[in-house]
């Protein structure tokens, strides 16, 4: 096996210093009647080459030349290739959590920029190391606020990530928080009216996404200002991180639960992503996961150490504020290089092309179909509502290689045939103009049957 | 600082300071692509929600964002430099083709709601490492959504409730050995379960007749790591499962030790109802700096129903899909389907092993933890000779009479060109200095950490306040913690 690094003389030389007779001695321990005699019933052992040629084929099946117009709390966004080039530095790549500071400067040091520069993106105090994906850090958030105000019950809007949703629910339900769903309006916005009325004086928090599920941007302020008003905190979720290039970030929020896939993360099917959790100082004893902080070394020299570990499972155990422990460092890392590539100006530039291009996008598919939720600032998703049903869309668009927008009939069966459609700085004018011939032809389709059948109806 | 010339030297390394701290307007690293469609009016797109400051985002440019992660990297350790023996970890060599082949472009550019008809070569990945997986711990089905170790333990424990709901009661306590890893008592927490502890016996071991008293209809599970945290095989493990099982209890597994065990043993075999693997121990994938890890949960068929949302099956044409209507289900535990990126690797490492790899890989972890055991016996107090598996665990018994703990020892070490053990637990071993080298260690290597372990022991005789001030060899000495916690500064700010 090419990964073992021992002859056989070795092995033989290590037994004998042991004083063991053959490698079964070692594995005594373990009742006879439970051991396994035989081989274990996976693939055999592979080169090299049949390894890549086996993946190489899964990703062919996987449609690698395909152009999507998916977003959805996954977003196809450019990666710069020094991200890999730096990432793929084994001292970054094969290095444990860095709790043994004095060898560990240089993922302590870049965490500690990645928590500066999520701070200075969300405009909040503090940043932490980095949560398991945007769903889990929202929902954590959650918990966040249950404890901070001593209160049970969460106001989710629907327009958060319906995924995200379902993992709050499962976290939820065994801490006995009650949840209840606040509804949005004709601009896809939150219905304040619905808020106030639902909102009560045991409520924890609050949350929302921005922008939200539909691309629509929330009016933090009002929201929050109802939300205060009862005691209760405010948690916004960002799944779209390119989003705070050009759109003003939440900083009337209580918590931010941040989903960076955006900031340099392949789409891979949906994972490893990069969860991270924002707040104010004065929380930040009560948030979970790991944080890294300035410190001086014995001659007074900076350095970086993981801080307030007080909060955490290996020292609190059952006590401690959550159960993580292994993070997304190394994606938290990804992260952080797109953010300093692109910087103070780059970052808002590149928002600004998501911005154009959905606008186009939009402003030519609603020429033919019907745009929903006009009325309210959107980014760079908008929800387009067809009489054709959006997966015989999507069916005919993949035979030009292009897959469609996200039908949303799957979690809002009362939007009937909608889809959430994404453009960001990688979707072509070409293929946006494609994409909306084909719906332009469909919608043609459908109307002149429906005329048809009307003729017929009048007719009989 | 005589001793120190075996395997490390001193060599120069680059200062660096924080990225913010060569920042200048106008410096840029980036650069898009003319823009095809119309230029747009932001303020009029977005009105009030128009963003006008980014703050003190760093302006660099490309060379020096090379340079700057660069350096930082060389003050890092990692298991390319060498030995890595932390306990419990599992810190084994990364296999790079696992990195080609999860960059190939139709993996790490699938989205995850991409049509089930253009995403079969994902779906087939999945199905393949559950059917390897299933098949490595013997047991019956599997979720592959959880994110991380301890999030996989929270997913066993949500199965568990559910589990014990359907029957009536979801119970009230979960049991946990003290000498047990700190995820298991804060996620039995979560999960609103009591933990109540177990006392080992004097083998390390669970003290069986202590079980049987504290089991009863109220305790939902068992959360037992097998080999436990002191390297040791619970040798009674037929009969912990069996008191589970006559009081309705389950046993749940905490895979963080399974590299002991692969091709020689399976949980699924000795009674074991639910556990939790972790591709980034076991599995080879990349620790990366504290993750991303993945927690697959694997359970006998009992509790398959319950399993999180959705589940890959085989459709009636052939083709694979996502099921998503599971009455029973406890939920879904992340977003999408979990860390496929770690599936993708987990897998490349279990195809470039294969029955053979596999079992071999397990034979060489525990041969080369009982080389280290041998060679340190006598130099350090081991609290427990029951004979161990692939990590070992000392005590700083003996030199703790010189004032020298083991996180001086451990830091000495460092000063040898090895990462330290780990230090913070089993909580049963005071002083616990707890070595897992993993299969990836050649003879060479073990022998050179054999012989600095011999060293510091000598030096700890000799010189303790030059352990004391350990490390002296790294570019920063030993830091605040203290300072940190009292005082937190968690970011930059310009006018540091």
């Amino acid at each position: 096996m090419r990964y073992l690094p021992k002859s056989p003389a070795d092995r033989e030389a290590m037994l004998k210093a042991i004083g063991a007779r053959s490698i079964d001695d070692l594995f005594a321990p373990i009742p006879a009647e439970y051991r396994l005699n035989r081989d274990l019933k996976v693939p055999r052992q592979m080169a090299e080459s049949e390894i890549v040629d086996w993946f190489r084929e899964r990703s062919r099946e996987n449609g690698d030349d395909l152009t999507s117009f998916l977003g959805a709390g996954a977003y196809y966004h450019y990666r710069p290739v020094i991200i890999d080039s730096l990432i793929s530095r084994g001292e970054f790549l094969t290095a444990y959590t860095p709790y043994q500071a004095e060898i560990s400067q240089g993922t302590l040091q870049s965490i500690f920029e990645f928590q500066t520069m999520i701070s200075e993106l969300t405009g909040m105090e503090v940043a932490n190391a980095s949560m398991y994906d945007g769903s889990t850090a929202a929902a954590e958030a959650v918990m966040m606020a249950a404890r901070l105000t001593g209160r049970r019950s969460v106001a989710i809007a629907s327009s958060v990530h319906p995924e995200y949703r379902e993992v709050l629910a499962t976290y939820a339900h065994h801490q006995g928080m009650p949840l209840s769903s606040v509804s949005f309006t004709d601009n896809a916005r939150l219905n304040l009216d619905e808020l106030e009325k639902s909102i009560t004086d045991d409520m924890a928090c609050v949350l929302i996404q921005s922008p939200n599920f539909f691309g629509t941007i929330e009016d933090v302020a009002a929201i929050a200002e109802i939300a205060h008003q009862r005691g209760a905190m405010l948690v916004v979720s960002i799944a779209e991180a390119v989003s705070l290039g050009i759109v003003e970030p939440p900083r009337q929020a209580d918590i931010i639960a941040m989903e960076a896939q955006s900031f340099g993360v392949p789409l891979g099917f949906g994972g490893p992503y990069c969860g991270v959790i924002a707040t104010r100082e004065q929380y930040v004893r009560q948030m979970p996961g790991r944080l890294v902080g300035q410190t001086t070394d014995r001659n007074g020299k900076r350095g970086f150490v993981l801080t307030l570990a007080t909060r955490e499972q290996h020292i609190r155990r059952e006590k401690a504020t959550s159960n993580i422990c292994t993070n997304q460092a190394l994606i938290a890392l990804m992260a952080n290089i797109f953010m300093t590539i692109y910087g103070k100006v780059g970052l808002r530039e590149l928002a600004k092309q998501n911005l154009a291009k959905a606008a186009y996008a939009a402003q030519q598919f609603g020429k033919h179909a019907k745009l929903l939720f006009s009325g309210a600032p959107r980014f760079n998703e908008f929800v387009v509502q067809t009489s054709e049903d959006p997966y015989a869309i999507n069916n005919r668009l993949l035979e030009q290689k292009i897959i469609g927008g996200f039908p949303l009939k799957k979690f809002y069966p009362e939007l009937g045939n909608a889809a959430l459609w994404c453009c960001t700085e990688l979707t072509t004018r070409a293929s946006i103009d494609a994409a909306v011939s084909s719906v332009a032809e469909g919608e043609r389709l459908a109307k002149s049957s429906k005329e048809q059948a009307d003729v017929q109806e009048v007719v009989r | 600082m005589t001793h120190i010339t075996r395997k490390a030297t001193r060599h120069v390394n680059q200062n660096e300071g924080l990225i913010f701290e060569k920042s200048s307007a106008g410096k840029a690293a980036w650069k898009l692509p003319p823009l095809d469609v119309p230029e747009v009016d932001t303020a009029r797109l977005l009105g009030s929600s128009e963003r006008r400051d980014l703050g003190n985002m760093p302006e660099v440019s490309e060379i020096e964002i090379i340079r700057h992660f660069t350096r930082l990297s060389t003050w890092n350790y990692a298991i390319d430099l060498g030995m890595y023996p932390l306990g419990s970890c599992t810190m084994k060599y990364n296999p790079r083709v696992n990195e080609v082949v999860s960059r190939l472009d139709g993996l790490a550019n699938g989205h995850p709601y991409q049509p089930e008809k253009v995403s079969q070569g994902a779906l087939r990945i999945l199905q393949t490492l559950s059917e390897c997986l299933i098949e490595i711990t013997g047991m019956d089905a599997i979720t592959l959504q959880p994110a991380a170790g301890a999030h996989g333990e929270l997913t066993g424990l949500l199965l568990v409730r559910a589990y014990h709901h359907s029957k009536g009661a979801p119970r009230k306590k979960i049991l946990i050995p003290d000498s047990a890893h700190g995820t298991n008592p804060a996620t039995a927490a979560m999960v609103g379960y009591a933990v109540e502890n177990l006392k080992s016996n004097a083998q390390g071991m669970v003290e069986v007749a202590a079980l049987a008293s504290q089991m009863n209809e109220e305790v939902a599970a068992l959360m037992l790591t097998n080999p436990n945290t002191l390297g040791i095989f619970e040798q009674e493990i037929h009969k912990i499962a069996d008191i589970m099982h006559a009081k309705g209890g389950l046993l749940y597994m905490d895979g963080a030790n399974m590299n002991a065990l692969v091709g020689k043993v399976r949980p699924g075999d000795f009674g074991v109802d639910l556990m939790h693997l972790n591709l980034h121990k076991t599995f080879s994938t990349p620790h990366g700096g504290g993750g991303p890890g993945s927690g697959p949960v694997a359970v006998k068929k009992i509790l398959e129903p319950f399993l999180p949302t959705p589940v890959v099956i085989t459709k009636p044409d052939g083709t694979l899909g996502f099921e998503y209507n599971r009455p029973q289900s406890v939920g879904r535990v992340r977003a999408f389907y979990g860390n496929f990126g770690m599936f993708v690797r987990a897998l490349a490492y279990t195809l470039a092993n294969g029955p053979d790899g596999l079992r071999q890989t397990t034979e060489d972890a525990v041969l080369n933890a009982n080389y280290i055991r041998k060679g340190l016996e006598g130099v350090y107090d081991l609290p427990y000779s029951t004979p161990t598996m692939h990590e070992v665990v000392f005590s700083d018994k003996v030199q703790a009479k010189k004032g020298v703990k083991t996180m001086d020892i451990a830091k000495r070490l460092i000063d040898y060109g090895f990462h330290p053990y780990t230090t913070a637990f089993p909580l049963i071993v005071p002083g616990a200095l707890m070595i897992e080298p993993t299969e990836s260690e050649p003879k060479e290597e073990l022998d050179l950490f054999i012989e600095a372990m011999k060293f510091i022991a000598e030096e700890v005789n000799e010189d303790p306040q030059m352990v004391l001030a350990a490390p002296h060899t790294t570019r920063v000495s030993r830091l605040d913690e203290t300072a940190a916690a009292r005082k937190p500064v968690l970011r930059w700010k310009p006018d540091q």
